[in-house]
């Protein structure tokens, strides 16, 4: 019997550069002109530091508080930026149906997922712009450009551990429970970590249980850029942040294989 | 980079029963699709040939739109097997020829026209020209508008265009025209033939009797899951019980119904409207018995009767 068939197509590299690039940009603009999302990422995290950075520029001997800030609300802005992109962006895509038709497409699933990480990515660098701005030019912040990198990269890196996180959640939350859910999941962790004030203050129970959260290995990698984490041991840190994305993604991936199975 | 070419082969032979009248761009064949106790569709099974405007009609819940997912790959089957293009729906080179409408709640509102026509058209080897989409889907002048600021209509012409933006050979239309006015319902028809006519293939599925009249080639009518009948819309029509009488008559109720080939009598406010397969000898006797009748019309069934006889509960 004769089919109208077609041979195995080879796809070309400069065909996924140019797809990548447009879903990126497209992600990016989308996500720009979220007023809700811009508010969230950039919106608080510049607000928290006019009221509790600037204002506490003098704090003692040995310890910025305006400094100590810059790291900790560029990480507060960025697990946001993840949190409410993947997790409650995916979410309500899926819902809507706009997924489906984005599956339908000869579109790979890494393109979208991938363009959404790195629009996370985009923001953490507008994040740590905006936070090391407001540090050196309100809260009296002294950081060299070596400093600066260094914190970039670090929230940068961040992307990727809570990207997952967001990935499970929208798998697992309905889009009109996600911001709900994502801001009751990610307020506390970033209190518990140290990311609003210096972890030595928390009640000492608190502190014990800091290290299981991935929000504290995030802080720490990022405070210890001016030397404010709790050693300046990093590796420990890097690892857990690896560790907890290969959780996320494990979990993700048998929860999206089992809702698969059941479609 | 290599573009999809159509080239008549034998990737399909495992299914090699189907007559060999001509090449099929997609078929279901025995399909069964069950969500725990529900069935979607039940042994199900229809094929799609070249240039073909293919036409699921069915109540809600019959499994038109579950039919369209399976084609799409976006659910697997339970039991039966699926093929677009001679291939796996999920394998990425049938998705690179085929182009799909769904019904979708939302789409993503803060782009403009212009750039989801872009971001589209990148997901295709060789993608229409954006100026093309926009002629065909009729979105001139809205192009740089945010698709949250279009009316309902517009949006579904917007999705239409992203279901042509890569040149697709077969395209699925679930309930295109939804939410259009008449001018624009007409335009995007007049689409689809074009379609047609150049040799692509469309699937439709569509709550408007009208539309499928209008635009298929064949129609499949489906009701809980099953194929309950098929053919061209003529044919369709046949399957009901000829054609409609409509006159006023002195003669009663129970006399014309007692006339040979009269299958149904009802009474419309001072005329009777009467079914029958053979309405010439029907009309013959009434008027030698009732010298008084007037305003006598004779019409084929619309495909309406037809398809409200075909999914009547209890037939099939």
């Amino acid at each position: 019997m004769a089919t109208a068939a077609i041979r195995p197509i080879k796809l070309s590299a400069p065909y996924y550069l140019n797809l990548f690039a447009l879903e990126t940009k497209y992600e990016f603009l989308k996500a720009a002109r979220n007023r809700m999302y811009s508010l969230a990422t950039l919106g608080f995290p510049i607000m928290f530091y006019l009221l509790f950075g600037v204002t506490n520029r003098h704090a003692g001997p040995g310890f910025n508080y305006a400094q100590y800030l810059v790291a900790g609300y560029s990480c507060f802005g960025m697990i946001a930026a993840a949190l409410f992109n993947l997790g409650a962006g995916i979410s309500t895509e899926r819902a809507q149906g706009w997924l489906e038709l984005k599956q339908a497409s000869p579109m790979p699933r890494f393109a979208y997922l991938g363009a959404k990480v790195v629009t996370c990515m985009l923001f953490g660098v507008a994040i740590v712009t905006c936070m090391v701005t407001l540090g050196v030019t309100l809260g009296g912040v002294h950081a060299t450009v070596l400093q600066i990198v260094h914190l970039a990269a670090v929230i940068i890196a961040g992307a990727i551990p809570f990207a997952s996180l967001g990935l499970l959640l929208s798998l697992l939350i309905p889009p009109s429970a996600a911001p709900g859910i994502i801001n009751l999941i990610y307020l506390p962790m970033s209190f518990c970590s140290g990311l609003w004030m210096p972890i030595e203050v928390l009640p000492h129970w608190l502190q014990k249980v800091a290290p299981v959260l991935p929000t504290y290995h995030y802080a720490q990698l990022a405070l210890n850029v001016f030397g404010y984490a709790r050693s300046s041991a990093t590796l420990i840190h890097w690892e857990a942040l690896a560790g907890f994305t290969c959780l996320m993604m494990g979990i993700a991936w048998l929860v999206f294989t089992r809702s698969e199975a059941k479609a | 980079m290599s573009a999809a070419t159509f080239i008549p082969d034998s990737v399909d032979e495992q299914f090699g029963s189907f007559p060999a009248n001509g090449t099929t761009v997609a078929r279901l064949h025995s399909v069964t699709k069950r969500y725990q106790t529900n069935t979607a569709l039940n042994q199900f099974s229809f094929e799609i040939y070249p240039g073909e405007v293919v036409s699921l009609l069915g109540p809600n819940g019959a499994g038109k739109t579950t039919a369209i997912r399976l084609l799409l790959g976006l659910i697997s089957p339970t039991s039966g097997s699926v093929r677009v293009l001679g291939r796996d729906p999920r394998d990425s080179a049938a998705r690179t020829r085929i182009g799909a409408m769904l019904q979708i709640a939302r789409v993503p509102e803060n782009l403009r026209v212009r750039e989801h026509i872009d971001l589209f058209r990148s997901y295709y080897p060789s993608p229409l020209k954006a100026a093309e989409v926009v002629r065909i889907a009729g979105l001139e002048g809205i192009e740089d508008t945010f698709f949250g600021k279009l009316s309902g209509g517009q949006k579904q012409r917007v999705l239409f265009g992203l279901a042509l933006c890569g040149d697709p050979d077969l395209v699925f239309l679930d309930e295109p025209t939804v939410g259009m006015d008449i001018e624009a319902r007409r335009n995007l028809w007049d689409q689809i033939r074009a379609l047609s006519a150049r040799g692509k293939s469309v699937l439709l599925t569509t709550h408007y009797l009208e539309e499928a009249d209008a635009l298929a080639s064949r129609i499949i009518v489906l009701n809980k899951g099953a194929m309950v009948a098929q053919g061209t819309p003529a044919q369709i029509k046949n399957q009901v019980s000829g054609r409609t009488i409509r006159c006023v008559t002195q003669l009663s109720i129970d006399f014309v119904r007692g006339l040979p080939t009269v299958s149904n009598v009802v009474a419309d406010r001072d005329a009777l409207v009467i079914s029958a397969t053979h309405p010439e000898s029907v009309v013959r006797v009434m008027l030698q018995r009732d010298e008084t009748l007037h305003d006598l019309e004779i019409s084929a069934a619309a495909l309406e009767d037809a398809f409200l006889a075909l999914t009547k509960p209890g037939t099939n």
